[in-house]
């Protein structure tokens, strides 16, 4: 893991500075209808995604990287 | 306990799930939650708004009240049942400037006996023609832990979170998410109430209970791969996993999958299934040989040998009505849960006739359900 920690982020930065180069979009603005639907989204409700993640937060060992969400305990 | 930490993960997690270039949409929900299981029962109200200013700027404020009436299998074996509040408030402020969104943060939670404060920070920007968005997090955390019925008690704990998070769009149907994200802890960890188990000799059912120590710092890191992919018009199947690791020698592992139906123009259904495992940490044990047996202690069943299973689904209606002419949209939403865990080394002493170490194992099985309503604006 610690591996990983030093490997990700100069992947990332790699990518980032790829990104100054202005690549071509493989897909298209127009092409992206269906990725807007909103049965796509990767969090369609923060609201309830927040407090479902907390729900295991606090009766789980592990923890983070959820990609969205917190709120609510009774751990004891 | 933990609550400060999970200030901390939403605060990332609210940044992270949104999307740079263009800010989200204004919107207020209004969520009641239930949680019950295990003799505990949690429930109460979530308000979440978010309000933009001139397409750069955007305000967030959410409110959340957990209350918490707790018979749960540790209160009935080393304590007392229990009621208790928490109430948590917090405040988000973006900024959009070209393809690059900045964001600051706070949130506090408080209750009679632990006070949280988060202050967290984030930039994304998008690039690659806007196929790619990467987001880099940053939060710290300031707990102060209590104890009922002992003023004397006040200890604290100093926490870190270091995220990484990349969106890409790989086809015109497929979008792929990929989380890294650190957490460091130092100070009281423990929770001030549980308690460890020993054998004893000289007690009448053969173990003795003594408090908890834990390390004074922890660190984990959390890996996740995610993906949604477009079946069809209206129709989705999204996956996910994750590894985590810590330096209290916990692993797990953690997969979902999921579908998303869309029923004509108004109707929106999900279901989806969740496993999780985990390896418990190297000081836990559910029954140590003597009392003081080695320097670090636990019996936290969070931090025992364990899997939980969840099935669940939603519906959301979506509609317009006249007399909300003051919204754009307004969606009803219906959300259950069921939560299966076992464990497979805590045991239920609860039940009687056993020789110490060879009880039942315990499991539970606990019902989450989220009622809300959201309007867009």
């Amino acid at each position: 893991m610690r591996k990983a920690s030093m490997v990700l982020p100069a992947v990332l930065a790699a990518l980032a500075l790829g990104g100054c180069a202005g690549a071509e979009p493989w897909v298209k603005p127009y092409e992206r209808e269906l990725l807007a639907d909103p049965v796509m989204d990767w969090d369609r409700d923060p609201v309830s995604s927040s407090y479902l993640r907390h729900v295991y937060e606090s009766r789980e060992g592990a923890r983070g990287a959820a990609g969205g969400a917190g709120g609510g305990c009774g751990c004891n | 306990m933990r609550k400060g930490l999970a200030g901390v993960l939403a605060s990332l997690c609210f940044t992270a799930a949104a999307t740079a270039g263009v800010l989200d949409d204004d919107r207020a929900d209004i969520l009641y939650h239930r949680y019950d299981g295990g003799g505990v029962t949690i429930d109460g109200p979530s308000l979440l708004v978010r309000k933009k200013f001139a397409e750069q700027y955007a305000a967030t404020a959410s409110y959340y009240i957990d209350m918490v009436s707790s018979a749960s299998i540790d209160v009935i074996t080393t304590a007392s049942p229990y009621a208790e509040e928490r109430k948590e408030y917090g405040l988000g402020f973006e900024y959009l400037r070209d393809k690059v969104t900045y964001r600051l943060g706070y949130s506090n939670s408080r209750e009679n006996d632990y006070d949280a404060d988060t202050a967290y920070a984030s930039i994304s920007q998008d690039m690659f023609g806007d196929l790619t968005t990467l987001t880099l997090s940053f939060a710290r955390g300031w707990d102060q832990v209590f104890r009922r019925g002992d003023d004397t008690f006040s200890d604290q704990v100093d926490r870190r979170v270091y995220g990484v998070d990349l969106s890409q769009i790989l086809t015109r149907r497929l979008i792929a998410g990929l989380s890294f994200e650190t957490v460091t802890e130092e100070g009281f960890l423990n929770n001030p109430y549980r308690s460890v188990r020993y054998l004893d000799p000289e007690s009448a059912v053969g173990y003795s209970y003594q408090a908890e120590i834990y390390p004074g710092t922890r660190t984990g890191s959390a890996l996740a791969l995610r993906g949604r992919y477009n079946l069809a018009e209206r129709m989705a199947v999204h996956g996910e996993y994750r590894y985590y690791t810590d330096d209290w020698d916990i692993r797990a592992h953690t997969a979902e999958v999921g579908y998303t139906y869309g029923l004509g123009d108004n109707w929106i259904l999900d279901v989806h299934y969740r496993y999780h495992t985990q390896d418990g940490a190297d000081f836990y044990s559910d029954l140590f040989p003597r009392r003081d047996f080695q320097n670090f202690l636990a019996r936290d069943k969070e931090l025992a040998t364990m899997t939980s299973q969840t099935f669940g689904f939603g519906v959301s209606y979506g509609f317009t009505a006249p007399w909300l002419s003051f919204l754009q949209k307004s969606s009803v939403n219906l959300r259950y849960d069921l939560i299966l865990f076992d464990y497979d080394d805590f045991r239920d002493v609860r039940s009687g006739g056993y020789e110490p170490g060879t009880e039942p194992l315990y499991q539970f099985d606990a019902n989450v359900l989220q009622l809300f309503v959201s309007g867009w604006f």
